[in-house]
């Protein structure tokens, strides 16, 4: 695996090439959203390999629970009770530890909690839609949630989101934020979406699908789903790499 | 062995569910991430930035989340990475998040000035806010730098505005100061394309 990265060591450069391009005019709001201008590369320094860092005690006991941190009453959300879980590691497989996980869904029956959501299905009364933790010291985290349903949108008159849960990732460098969307194996949406298809492999839209997780389940309660994440990696170099100079 | 990053996809129009619910219209968490930046023991000058993120066809954006991660009044990042030999303040993370107003589409930080950070090869860099810009129709965050106007000399000296090869595009990324009951307020907006566009970067 090669010497270990440090906390001052630069982020491999990005392969632009595994990420949709800034216009997708499948995704009609891209279109005039997207820079046309070329990215500019810049020398990585401190403002791009350092991060804020978050303590447990930011985070409430049932921050990660979206079963039980939006329940009024002794009531509990309607729809299917599933775990999500998984791994966050860089590049070279290194565990990501005491990053910020954010995640946000729409309901079951596909309704969001905002007030810009106007899709006549149902608000949840139990239901929030939110959760976020830190990964523990191996990468990992968990949350316990309902399964999120589809929903229609406004692209093409008849087009609708696959059943998915919204990710956030804060690690360890600026360089390193991600907001991604999770999807779930076998949702037969999900070749459709014109979100799904602004990313430009095969390979890289199947590392968004979430696996059934059977060694996972919870007898007569709960089932699982697996999706690990991958965030950018720090070079670890042997020689001197100029990020900072000496002492200023 | 590599591991591909995991593809960026759009933040959608409900990203201030999970990361500004408040916004979003409910209250959940006891703990809320927003945008302001101190309490009343963070040292250094107290600001605001505002501004808007404006679309192609001159449009505001309404539903746009931003954060913003900066060094404190010392110029040091709460962050093992940095070495410099400079104070900490305790007060002081750094970070914030906001979202625009759903209605005007200006969106504002409370935060303080960064004091000025070494750069690569011990070149210093003038001090500056790195923004993050996410949004509906925004498949990967994008990434900028906000500078400030009442530190021309520095900034005719930083390397990274320097590297922008279009010497033009570089008052793309200069916040404007002024002044409102007494508090210096640096105006940013973010063109994302067209006449103007602000320059993103590749980091």
């Amino acid at each position: 695996m090669g010497p270990l990265p440090r906390p001052t060591d630069e982020f491999i450069q990005r392969d632009t090439g595994l990420h949709a391009p800034a216009l997708t005019p499948g995704y009609k709001t891209s279109v005039l959203r997207s820079p046309r201008l070329a990215l500019i590369a810049i020398e990585q320094t401190l403002s791009e390999i350092t991060a804020p860092a978050f303590r447990p005690e930011e985070l409430g006991p049932l921050d990660h629970d979206l079963i039980l941190n939006f329940a009024k009453d002794g009531g509990l959300p309607i729809g299917e009770r599933i775990i999500v879980h998984g791994i966050v590691r860089d590049e070279l497989g290194r565990p990501v530890p005491n990053a910020l996980v954010e995640i946000w869904q729409a309901n079951a029956g596909g309704r969001y909690r905002h007030r810009n959501d106007k899709y006549l299905a149902p608000i949840d009364p139990n239901f929030g839609g939110c959760g976020r933790r830190l990964t523990d010291a191996n990468g990992y985290y968990v949350f316990r949630t309902i399964k999120p349903g589809p929903y229609p949108w406004r692209n093409r008159i008849n087009d609708w989101r696959p059943s998915h849960i919204h990710f956030s990732l804060m690690g360890d460098g600026w360089a390193q934020r991600l907001i991604t969307q999770m999807y779930f194996e076998g949702d037969p949406l999900i070749p459709d979406c014109p979100i799904v298809r602004t990313i430009p492999s095969e390979e890289q839209v199947r590392g968004l699908i979430a696996v059934q997780d059977r060694a996972a389940f919870v007898p007569l309660d709960s089932r699982a789903y697996r999706f690990d994440i991958t965030l950018r990696g720090r070079r670890a170099t042997l020689f001197e790499n100029h990020v900072q100079g000496a002492s200023a | 062995m590599r591991y591909p990053e995991t593809a960026s996809q759009t933040g959608g129009p409900y990203v201030h569910i999970g990361l500004a619910p408040q916004q979003a219209g409910f209250d959940i968490f006891e703990n809320n991430f927003g945008a302001d930046l101190c309490t009343p023991a963070t040292l250094g000058e107290r600001i605001a930035i505002e501004g808007q993120v404006i679309d192609g066809s001159g449009a505001v954006l309404c539903d746009v989340l931003l954060e913003i991660w900066q060094a404190n009044a010392a110029g040091k990042y709460a962050h093992p990475g940095d070495l410099q030999a400079r104070p900490l303040d305790d007060a002081f993370r750094g970070w914030g998040r906001g979202g625009a107003d759903f209605d005007t589409g200006l969106y504002r930080f409370d935060t303080i000035k960064p004091g000025p950070v070494v750069g690569r090869k011990g070149q210093m860099q003038a001090p500056h806010i790195n923004v993050w810009v996410v949004a509906r129709g925004i498949n990967m965050g994008l990434n900028t730098r906000l500078y400030f106007s009442d530190e021309a000399a520095a900034n005719a000296a930083d390397p990274v505005l320097n590297s922008i090869e279009w010497v033009q595009r570089r008052a793309t990324l200069i916040a404007q100061r002024g002044e409102r009951d007494g508090l210096p307020v640096y105006r940013f907006d973010i063109r994302l394309q067209g006449e103007g566009e602000t320059v993103f970067f590749d980091i």
